[in-house]
């Protein structure tokens, strides 16, 4: 099946104006704006079912609707902040398919009337910046983006913001402050961004991923984008896939795949042909699944990998073979989230940094009073963060003990 | 010499991209800027962007305490941040990044003795499926280094010496 989102693998120089364009590229955004009220526009992405791709699948069309249209000027922001360890599918799409990610951006911008739009990148993506903005100026000279664009009185500038080096700032509130020029610490929610965001002003937050859907929902409709995937999770999904496979890259599924196509069929398998013992299947913010047939076996959609205790979240896909303990696994992530946590509210910040002290003892010897330590200090966290980032951290620690406890076993 | 007259081109840039009366908002992209020269943003720096922004100086330090890749005191020339986080250490990121230390002869955290290389541990940079890899902070921002090897490592290592003494 041709690539939906990945199209540069299908159609070489995609990356150019002149290649975009041949294929269709451009024709969604211009019949938008010269023939549809932005309204229309949300409502052919509401219909199609595009649910965010960051991670919280929450559904797109439903987001733009939330804008208060009593407060202006809107905004919209692109979230590339891409900081989930596991997780490298917007690199790709911003390198290789640019225009259909700032077409993405320039629809969002047109449905729900906003005149500029910022795309967040995390500071690593330096040369990705760079480059974004060579891509924003060339769609400037072609008269994609400007002032009365299609001789209409619609105006659109988008603007690139490098971050700095922090995981917090993919939590849209956190990213928000971060371009407002403070420290990326999340806000108290509600309210959200779609009432008060950018500036206090209504605020579109969605991921790269998703952007880059809405042209080719835009063009080909609703019911077209629905026809893929399941009844649950329509479209096509990029998974990244990492850890002990033979074959880690990202691949654009469909829902409705298995683990087993995932990791056996499009990731060659296990290194070394050893057996699989866990999957993450949303990074280091993951439950970990027992990665048995009946688990190999589930499709990847929203709601069938919840039936395995977990959550597909960003689909990032960390694979686990028997080599690797699970107590050294929490030891990364927690060691990880520690260094992440940003400090503004205590349950995180104390948790995080108590549990990477038990871990540390833990990596020399495991003590049962270690372990219970942890499983309390982990489940006392657990829906007293401000964010979801203390949240994400005790997901692993508590499903790596209850679910593999014979890698908790004192020695 | 102010910011302003320093870099007059790049500064009413950064600023055109934000409201006028949300100034602020250009003190991440200054803090870049300027840390291109030294390498870290030197106290003038900082005194200078606080008043091209109309902040305090320590509204701008504390952006520079909160975000890892902004820094406040000189390490080496290039600083060689290897991922070593979960995806990339179950493909083999620790071993690289001690074979790395061994070759250089210092410890992660540390510089070279000629100031020109800096090894750091880093959390995930987004490259996990081409561990194992790292990135180069230095006077020209950011480059990638994926499935590196330690002798495409030390050859770019080599490189780098060659082309900082160039520099400076």
């Amino acid at each position: 099946m041709a690539h939906v989102i990945l199209r540069h693998r299908d159609i070489p120089n995609i990356n150019t104006v002149d290649v975009y364009k041949k294929n269709g590229g451009f024709e969604a955004f211009k019949n938008a704006v010269k023939k549809m009220k932005p309204e229309e526009v949300t409502t052919v992405v509401k219909n199609s079912g595009l649910r965010g791709r960051g991670g919280a699948g929450f559904p797109t069309g439903m987001k733009w609707q939330f804008m208060d249209n009593k407060n202006w000027p809107h905004y919209v922001v692109a979230n590339a902040d891409e900081s989930e360890p596991g997780t490298f599918k917007d690199r790709e799409i911003m390198e290789q398919n640019p225009f259909q990610f700032l077409e993405g951006v320039a629809l969002a911008s047109y449905a729900v009337g906003a005149n500029a739009a910022y795309i967040y990148l995390r500071g690593e993506f330096w040369q990705v910046a760079a480059y974004l903005d060579e891509k924003i100026a060339e769609m400037e000279k072609a008269g994609y983006l400007g002032d009365k664009l299609f001789g209409t009185d619609y105006s659109l500038r988008i603007y690139t913001h490098l971050g700095a080096g922090a995981y917090i700032c993919g939590e849209e509130t956190a990213l928000l402050e971060s371009i407002e020029g403070k420290r990326g610490q999340p806000r108290v929610r509600p309210p959200f961004p779609p009432s008060f965001g950018l500036y206090g002003k209504p605020t579109v937050v969605n991921n790269v991923e998703t952007l880059a859907n809405v042209p080719l929902i835009m063009a080909n409709g609703a019911d077209w984008y629905k026809s893929m995937g399941t009844a649950d999770s329509a479209g096509v999904k990029i998974f990244s896939l990492s850890g002990r496979v033979k074959k880690p890259g990202n691949y654009e599924l469909p829902f409705g795949k298995t683990f087993r196509d995932l990791i056996y069929g499009e990731g060659g398998g296990i290194m070394d042909d050893r057996p699989i013992k866990a999957i993450m299947p949303a990074g280091a913010s993951s439950s970990f699944i027992i990665a048995d047939d009946k688990a190999l076996d589930t499709l990847l959609e929203y709601a069938a990998v919840r039936t395995l205790g977990a959550d597909l979240g960003s689909a990032s896909v960390i694979v686990i073979d028997d080599t690797v303990s699970i107590e050294w696994v929490i030891s990364r992530t927690i060691h990880f989230f520690k260094h992440e946590s940003c400090g503004k509210c205590t349950t995180c910040r104390e948790g995080n940094h108590w549990m990477n002290s038990i871990l540390h003892r833990m990596d020399h010897q495991i003590k049962k009073e270690d372990v219970d330590l942890l499983y309390n200090v982990a489940k006392q966290m657990q829906g007293k963060c401000l964010c979801a980032l203390g949240e994400f951290a005790t997901m692993a620690v508590v499903t790596g003990i209850e679910r593999f406890p014979a890698d908790f076993k004192a020695n | 010499m102010s910011l302003a007259e320093k870099y007059p081109k790049e500064v009413k840039q950064l600023l055109s991209k934000y409201p006028p009366e949300q100034k602020r908002s250009a003190v991440m992209p200054l803090l870049h800027l300027v840390q291109l020269e030294e390498g870290y943003v030197t106290k003038d720096a900082m005194r200078d962007i606080a008043k091209t922004l109309e902040i305090t100086e320590t509204e701008v330090a504390s952006i520079i305490g909160f975000y890892t890749l902004y820094h406040d005191e000189k390490a080496g020339k290039y600083r060689m941040q290897v991922c070593n986080d979960l995806p990339c250490a179950l493909r083999g990121a620790d071993a690289f990044l001690e074979a790395l230390c061994g070759n250089l002869g210092i410890k992660v955290g540390e510089t070279t003795p000629d100031g020109m290389i800096t090894i750091e541990a880093v959390t995930c940079l987004a490259s996990c499926d081409r561990a194992p890899m790292f990135q180069v902070q230095g006077p020209n921002g950011i480059e990638y280094h994926d499935n590196m090897t330690i002798d495409r490592t030390m050859e770019l290592v080599e490189a780098l010496k060659k082309s900082g003494k160039e520099v400076k």
